[in-house]
């Protein structure tokens, strides 16, 4: 956090001169977009494909219990299949009887095809600052970034899938915890900041399509790949509430909520972070 | 089960004297309370608390922190009473401990325990105070040169007092944590943040 905060904050300084507070700031806006382009500009500097290939070895690799592959997980169009499905996620699996995002999922194909205990799954799932992604979320860069370049079109017309939706609408609202926040607090209004970091507008899909296909994405800096699972985890620290289950329903819901209102927007994964 | 549901809101809703234009069907809270207390397993006993809300949450969070105006009343009426003074009737601390306070965004996240720091207020997340720190939030008001601006009136400063102790006696629904009736901050570390905001000395006022 305390990295971050300096990182910007040698920017901002670098900057500001004695020019006019409102023109400080816009100062500070552009050198932050600079230093956003420079890390779009050369697509091959993204550590996180080297996530991606992990997860690829990963996938057909026999592990667990089971000493299994993956490569009969049904990620929604059919055993193995791997191109495309990202984008159709979250969706109503019936063998699992629950809609599931692509971590969810994985999640279930692990405990059911390489027998690898749901307990295990859950424990620790997502790396500290500096530590790379566990395999779990490796798989899941490799499976988003099969899906680069197309758009969003998860469905949800299930009444499933309706009902997750909902839910993760209620949740998105739903103020909770020591300090009164729910997600809205810091997501439903354009151009506001947290310190110097820009808050997109989660609840509306101008903002969302641009930001929410950018998952799984290399975070420059807690120099590790964060998944969906992982950033909402990390927004419910931030909230001051407990530590949130991988998988559990109000995840999934959240995620269903942020990716339908992204329906439409391209995919651009293993994304690039500040 | 939903039929259930459905209508024990529909007679909540019909009960209630208040605009209900706005209110999201109960049926999903009470699934949403479900998800959140399954979502968070490994939250021990004294933090359960937090899975639960408060009549102040359940109502902002139904009215997308817009209630109409009967709700809004009853809120500013219900919270303005978990305001505690300080026992020596000053408002003002010490304004450098407060830019310490603004500054500091410790506290309450579940890597904060044991607590090794005292918790911060994290005001300049969302507010910009001080000339000299670029690095603030816009979510809440510009609060530079607020002291100067109101001539460092004393209604001013018990007034600044009670928005950080409780933001909604104030502003029903406010985006703003309720950092003294939360138990966030002490009394005296308010006062501290209230001589930052309010002292003709502190830099916000420079």
């Amino acid at each position: 956090m305390k990295r971050r905060y300096l990182m910007f904050a040698v920017l901002g300084c670098a900057l500001v001169g004695a020019a006019s507070l409102a023109t400080a700031q816009d100062t500070t806006e552009k050198a932050l977009e600079k230093y956003r382009q420079m890390l779009r500009d050369d697509p091959w500097s993204n550590p996180a494909l080297l996530d991606a290939d992990r997860g690829e070895v990963l996938w057909k690799t026999a592990a667990g219990p089971n000493k299994a592959t993956l490569e009969k997980c049904d990620l929604g169009k059919g055993p193995g299949v791997v191109d495309g499905a990202f984008a159709e996620l979250p969706r109503y699996f019936a063998d699992a009887n629950r809609v599931m995002d692509v971590e969810t999922r994985l999640m279930w194909c692990m405990e059911k095809l390489q027998g690898i205990p749901r307990a295990e799954l859950i424990n620790r799932p997502f790396p500290g600052g500096g530590q790379p992604v566990k395999n779990l979320g490796a798989i899941a860069t490799y499976i988003s970034s099969k899906s680069n370049g197309k758009t969003f079109a998860a469905r949800m017309e299930r009444p499933q899938e309706k009902e997750v939706l909902a839910l993760g609408k209620e949740l998105f609202h739903r103020r909770q915890g020591p300090f009164d926040f729910s997600c809205a607090s810091c997501h439903a209004d354009a151009g506001k900041r947290i310190r110097l970091q820009g808050l997109p507008f989660l609840g509306q899909p101008a903002e969302a399509k641009k930001v929410i296909g950018e998952w799984p994405a290399y975070r420059v800096s807690s120099t590790h790949v964060m998944t969906m699972q992982h950033r909402l985890f990390d927004c419910f620290w931030q909230m001051r509430m407990p530590q949130m289950e991988m998988g559990s329903d109000a995840s999934v819901a959240l995620i269903a909520y942020l990716v339908k209102n992204a329906e439409g927007g391209k995919i651009d994964a293993p994304g690039l972070k500040r | 089960m939903r039929k259930i549901f459905i209508s024990i809101a529909a007679v909540l809703i019909a009960g209630t004297a208040v605009s209900t234009a706005q209110q999201k069907p109960a049926v999903d809270r009470a699934k949403a309370d479900a998800a959140v207390k399954s979502a968070f397993p490994s939250a021990p006993a004294d933090w359960q608390p937090r899975l639960v809300q408060d009549e102040t949450m359940k109502q902002c969070s139904a009215h997308d922190n817009l209630p109409p105006k009967a709700v809004g009343e009853a809120i500013q009426k219900r919270e303005r009473a978990t305001i505690e003074y300080p026992a020596d009737g000053q408002f003002m601390g010490d304004w450098k401990r407060g830019e310490r306070i603004a500054q500091s965004g410790y506290g309450l996240r579940f890597t904060d325990y044991p607590p090794r720091n005292p918790n911060g207020g994290n005001c300049y997340a969302c507010h910009q105070l001080t000339k000299a720190e670029l690095s603030f939030g816009t979510v809440g008001p510009s609060l530079l040169n607020y002291g100067g601006i109101r001539k460092f009136g004393a209604a001013e400063t018990k007034a600044v007092y009670e928005k950080i102790y409780n933001a909604h006696a104030s502003y029903p629904c406010s985006l703003m944590p309720r950092l003294g009736s939360n138990k966030v901050l002490t009394i005296e570390q308010i006062k501290d943040v209230v001589a930052l905001v309010m002292s003709p000395d502190s830099p916000v006022n420079k």
